[in-house]
């Protein structure tokens, strides 16, 4: 067993299973009586399956619950899940939708406090102690892996950067002068720091002894890759606004799956086609629980990612049950630039233009970032009138701003000849990712 | 007195300009003219053609985005300043000129002539004022036999 100061909350990260089983049936029946009588849309969901709140009694319950989807969450936009009054809630953050619809999830203080601590458990399992310099280079705003961090770094009581992403120069100029030992980001701009490090020859001014990385898929080779050339140990770290954002889950000193905060989140693996729970050790699809959250209490959340559970007593101490590495997706969900971007959107951006919604998505990653390529077919309202490239240029723009209104994040628009994206045989390959991770 | 351009949406990649003469060819479709303008992510390649029609639809069952566009064929001396005239009275009479190319033509052409391929923001003002303004314009006949 590690030393004690790598649990931020030992009591629950380290409790026995058979307690945990207690507190997570006791923290259900309460949950699910509070999403009965007060929300609506759940409740309606409930009673068309036929379960009565009563019908649970225990956690082995949990698969009497209906699923709530991402289409729930989009029908039920934007108060039609909020399980308090419209007063009780302190904060909301935000992730994309699939056709352009935000998803929006709401934080009592509560809700906050608690999930600061999932995120404190995670900066703890890094080896964060008061003494350390955080440095959180996770974009801070509606998304939630700035926020998430920053609240979990100050109940650590570490001293907090608060960079926010991008602007890499001031990124370095702090992480040097004040000797960041903790960096917490996304992977890939991870990457890009350490080669910036490199380049300038400033490694020896870099302190940093750990790593928190998460909101993109990454590889093995890649934590490898980052530890070496940074000098650190790398972790991941897993979450989703639906649920709370980062600090769902995060590794530990072990770096095998990651240890779901099992108090606050009850996981299962699902067949994503039939929605039969798989047994432990089986590939499916992640599927949460919120125990105690008050203002956004999603039951049974449908996430799309692929993962196999685990609940092998682990090395590191914890009893917290672990998820693997995320395997894929069960939908059409791409993750760009940390954004969660579906096809669909790009497809309602162009039909709401006039455009055939036979396009073409081509996504690689060019200097550790990645870059977004829509292909679309030229139309002859395009191409009208005096045949000018400063026509074609304009609907090339226009597109281009549509697209970056929509998934708030920049796009090349091609215009390619008509016809020439091949059509649809069965599957349509509307996606190229030449991203190696 | 306007004549017909096939305007030619190319993709940015080696060969797509080839790819397309290479089409034209292969019907025995002469080229009269030919320009191309660029941008970061495309090309638009401009043709002047003894069969107009006849590459529309070649090009159009290849699969390319094509556009016919009026444009005006002038002919001027091949001496300094004559192209420059010819477009001073289209600035003055407020008529703004989109693109234009120019060329000469040894074989066939007049001796001594130079010919330009004007497109105007206003076609009809542009050839009323060039015209009121004794600037020699092409039939298309003479254009397309160039």
């Amino acid at each position: 067993m590690s030393a004690k100061e790598n649990y931020y909350q030992p009591e629950a990260e380290c409790m026995s299973r058979e307690k945990m089983h207690d507190l997570q049936s006791e923290r259900l029946i309460t949950q699910v009586k509070h999403v009965y009588a007060n929300v609506g849309y759940y409740r309606e969901k409930m009673d068309a399956s036929g379960v009565r709140p009563e019908d649970v009694k225990s956690i082995a319950d949990l698969g009497k619950l209906p699923f709530l989807t991402k289409d729930d969450l989009r029908e039920a936009y934007p108060y039609g899940l909020l399980a308090v009054p419209r007063e009780a809630p302190v904060r909301i953050h935000s992730t994309s939708g699939t056709t352009g619809k935000r998803v929006v999830a709401f934080l009592t203080q509560q809700d906050i406090d608690l999930w600061y601590d999932c995120c404190a458990r995670a900066l703890a399992a890094a080896g964060a102690t008061p003494g350390d310099v955080v440095q959180i280079s996770y974009g801070y705003g509606l998304f939630t892996g700035g926020a998430g961090l920053d609240g979990g770094s100050h109940k650590l009581g570490s001293l907090t950067l608060p960079m926010s992403s991008g602007f890499t120069d001031r990124q370095l100029q702090f992480m040097c002068d004040l000797g960041a030992t903790i960096i917490c980001c996304t992977p890939s701009y991870a990457e890009f720091l350490a080669e910036t490090i490199e380049e300038r020859g400033i490694g020896d001014s870099v302190k940093l002894k750990a790593g928190i990385f998460g909101a993109e898929a990454w590889s093995n080779e890649m934590r490898l890759r980052l530890e070496q050339k940074l000098g650190i140990k790398a972790y991941d770290i897993y979450g989703l606004t639906e649920i709370t954002g980062p600090g769902v889950s995060f590794e530990c000193s072990q770096q095998e799956g990651l240890h779901i905060n099992e108090d606050h989140f009850v996981a299962e693996i699902i067949n994503p086609e039939t929605g039969e729970v798989l047994p432990d050790g089986e590939k499916g699809e992640l599927v949460f629980t919120c125990l105690t959250k008050q203002a956004f209490p999603l039951l049974r959340y449908r996430t799309r990612d692929i993962s196999i559970l685990s609940r092998k007593e682990c090395q590191c101490g914890r009893t917290l049950a672990k998820m693997s590495r995320l395997m894929g997706r069960s939908d059409d969900m791409l993750i760009i630039k940390g954004v969660n971007v579906f096809p669909s959107q790009i497809e309602t951006v162009l039909i709401d233009y006039g455009l055939s919604s036979n396009y073409q998505l081509v996504i690689d990653r060019v200097n550790h970032s990645d870059t977004l390529e829509v292909r679309v077919e030229l139309t002859p309202e395009m191409f009208s009138g005096s045949g000018t490239v400063g026509a074609v240029e304009k609907h090339e723009r226009m597109l281009r701003d549509a697209i970056k209104n929509m998934l708030g994040i920049a796009a090349k628009v091609k215009l390619v000849n008509p016809k020439t994206i091949t059509r649809s045989e069965g599957k349509a390959v509307r996606v190229i990712d030449n991203r190696k991770v | 007195m306007t004549i017909e351009q096939l305007s030619v949406f190319l993709e940015n990649k080696p060969g797509k300009l080839a790819e397309a003469l290479e089409s034209l060819a292969a019907a025995g479709i002469d080229l009269r003219a030919l320009s191309l303008a660029d941008s970061e992510n495309f090309g638009i390649l401009r043709i002047i053609v003894d069969k107009p029609a006849r590459a529309l639809k070649i090009l159009q069952d290849e699969g390319y985005g094509v556009e016919l566009v009026d444009v005006i064929p002038v002919a001027v001396d091949d001496e300094p300043g004559k192209f420059a005239a010819a477009l001073r009275v289209l600035a003055d009479a407020g008529v703004a000129v989109e693109y234009t190319y120019v060329f000469v033509a040894p074989k066939a052409g007049k001796a001594g002539k130079a010919y330009a391929v004007i497109c105007a923001d206003d076609a009809v003002a542009a050839v009323r004022c060039l015209e009121s303004n004794g600037v020699d314009m092409l039939t298309s006949e003479e254009m397309y036999n160039l």
